[in-house]
């Protein structure tokens, strides 16, 4: 079959690989029919997350359709519609139970490795690095489905693939950084980023009830897609973030702060970031937390800081003495996808919300590659690239 | 489900090399540094002989240090637009060197002016390469796609406030106790833990 395969850094190729087979009574192979490239795949375009090998299949936001299943898998048939969360989940362990299926137990293969890293495992991600598995991604002809009878979402015909897709991760992301702020209704939402997840926490905040929300980013388009959603905006290469959210909220500054941006964060000629890049440069350092520290510097005493945006490794110079003596409560997480995925589902069928609103460009497997560039450069008018094999 | 939104069209892939030549001749440039450098720790008797600044091999070695620092920083780094500046500064205090050379009693003044011609040759190179790196890092123009539409609501932003507000938000997700909006002595959301 064909896949984007990851060789290095800024080299992901459309190549031809051995098609994937049932390995576990519990898997299921589907056959894709759509799939997306997501913010957290460019962390590894740019070999900013460590624990990649060449050849690795990427892809994690994918859907498709049941061709095969494993012997002891007895919720899935052949011929059903499935989306794919990206967090493999065993539906048994002790956290699965809870419903923090992004740090199930069981179902990262390198568990050892992970340990190292993290202290604990967690969960076996799709199309992402060795530390959570090394498990073959969903940008691809088929796709080997682990765990498949617990890792799923069954969706019904007669809905567009577009439209589902995005139960895979990103709506539910941004739908958890929303959640993870227990809005309140005089709360002032504000978010940093305005990609595809920034985008989703947009919506999301304003459907809970946000009284206002502000979104950073310093991309127009991206900017104009937020205030299509409901949203007021900075762009953060013309204005001082911290003194604008000061000034927009009164100097009390926003209760609630969502950081949809994560370790790859851009300042524009601020001295952190000249910093950050230094020390990076120098493997001193694995991550820039440029935004991470703003937040913290302007949240409302009390307030909560809520982090989707993904993180790898160390960072440096966190303002933790604000950090404490406000009282902020930070919380953070791969998402808990199929936590929230029944609800979400219901609401897109309830038509609360459509989430393809996003996509801006839809190509074949061999387009892949050069789309990568194009989305991490944010050229062409690029938020969102969904991959039809 | 039909489509709520008018939109504007989603378009396939625009044609670009997967890889930008800026880049590439950044890679260049590294493996230049590391080369170049190598050479003036190793032989910088050599080397200053050839230009004809003998007593100089001390000051030749520092600079190869900084070159091959230089250059395996530029290899290593995702984004080596500040090291090729660091390139830019080590071509100024290269030619300011050769620049003492320039006496009438140098026997190898034609060296010596081979080896400034060479370098101010690479020093375009890094300017031009520097140059490169920064425009590509630049956004394209603004105004181009119009987004507006894109609400992904069926209805207008205000109407759709708060719909989701029948989404009871798991315990393990809400805000701790004690930092809930507290009025009158009592949490806004009426549950006491107040002693009385
Ligand atoms: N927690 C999860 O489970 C989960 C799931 C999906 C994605 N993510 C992460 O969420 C983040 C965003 O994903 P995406 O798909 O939207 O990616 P993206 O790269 O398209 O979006 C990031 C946006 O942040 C903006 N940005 C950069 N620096 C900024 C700054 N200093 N201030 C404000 N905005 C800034 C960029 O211009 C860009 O528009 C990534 O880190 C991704 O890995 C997390
Ligand atoms: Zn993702
Ligand atoms: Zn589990």
């Amino acid at each position: 079959m064909k896949a984007l395969v990851w060789h290095g850094t800024a080299d992901i190729r459309c190549d031809t690989v051995p098609d994937p087979r049932i390995e576990d009574g519990r898997d299921a192979i589907i056959k894709v029919t759509a799939c997306a490239i997501c913010g957290s795949d460019l962390h590894l375009y740019d070999h900013f997350m460590p624990g990649m090998k060449s050849g690795d299949i990427m892809g994690h936001e994918t859907m498709g359709e049941v061709v095969e299943v494993g012997r002891d898998n007895t919720a899935l048939k052949v011929g059903d519609r499935i989306v794919v969360p990206f967090t493999i989940t065993c539906g048994q362990c002790d956290q699965c139970r809870r419903g923090n299926f992004s740090v199930c137990e069981r179902s990262n293969r390198n568990r050892k490795l992970a340990e190292t890293a993290f202290g604990h495992t967690t969960a076996g991600l799709f199309g992402y690095t060795h530390l959570t598995g090394g498990y073959p991604g969903g940008q691809a002809e088929y796709l080997r489905v682990p765990f498949a009878d617990a890792t799923h979402i069954k969706v019904p015909h007669g809905v567009s693939d577009e439209t589902l897709l995005f139960l895979s991760d990103i709506l539910p992301t941004g739908w958890q950084g929303a959640v993870q702020c227990d809005i309140q209704p005089e709360d002032t939402v504000a978010i940093w980023g305005c990609g595809p997840v920034g985008q989703m926490a947009i919506r999301s905040a304003i459907l809970l009830g946000a009284k206002r929300v502000i979104a950073i980013d310093r991309v127009p388009e991206r900017l104009a897609m937020a205030r299509a959603g409901g949203a007021e905006t900075i762009d953060f290469s013309q204005d001082n973030v911290v003194s604008r959210l000061n000034d927009m909220t009164g100097g009390k500054g926003p209760e609630k702060c969502i950081d949809s941006v994560g370790l790859e964060a851009h300042a524009t000629g601020s001295l952190d970031s000249m910093y950050d890049r230094v020390k990076q440069a120098m493997m001193l350092e694995t991550d820039r937390a440029h935004v991470l520290r703003e937040m913290i510097y302007v949240c409302r005493p009390a307030g909560v800081l809520s982090v989707p945006g993904v993180y790898g490794g160390l960072l440096d110079k966190i303002p933790f003495g604000a950090m404490m003596n406000k009282g902020l409560t930070l919380r953070t997480g791969q998402t808990h996808v199929n936590r929230w995925t029944g609800d979400l589902l219901r609401r897109i069928e309830e038509g609360q919300i459509d989430p393809s609103f996003v996509i801006t460009h839809t190509v074949g497997l061999e387009d892949g590659p050069a789309m990568y560039r194009t989305f991490r450069d944010k050229q062409d008018g690029c938020i969102k690239v969904v991959i039809k094999p | 489900m039909s489509q709520t939104h008018a939109r504007t069209p989603v378009r396939g892939p625009t044609p670009r090399p997967a890889h930008s030549g800026h880049a590439r001749l950044a890679r260049g440039l590294g493996w230049f540094s590391i080369g170049l450098g190598l050479a003036e720790l190793i032989a910088p008797r050599a080397l200053c002989r050839a230009i004809g600044l003998p007593g100089r091999e001390t000051l030749v070695q520092a600079y190869g240090a900084r070159e091959v620092a230089t250059g395996i920083a530029i290899l290593a780094s995702h984004d080596p637009t500040p090291w090729i500046w660091g390139r830019v500064g080590g071509d100024a205090l290269d030619l300011a060197t050769l620049a003492t050379g320039y006496e009438h009693d140098n026997p190898r003044i034609g060296g010596l002016a081979l080896a400034t011609a060479a370098v101010v040759g690479v020093t375009l190179a890094d300017v031009a390469c520097v140059q490169g790196l920064t425009a590509d890092k630049r956004l394209p123009p603004p105004g181009r796609f119009d987004y507006a539409d894109r609400s992904g609501f069926p209805r207008p932003v205000d109407a759709m406030r708060g719909q989701a507000a029948d989404f009871a938000v798991p315990a393990d997700f809400r805000i701790p106790e004690p930092l809930r909006p507290w009025t009158s002595g009592a949490p806004a959301s009426g549950r006491s833990g107040v002693p009385a």
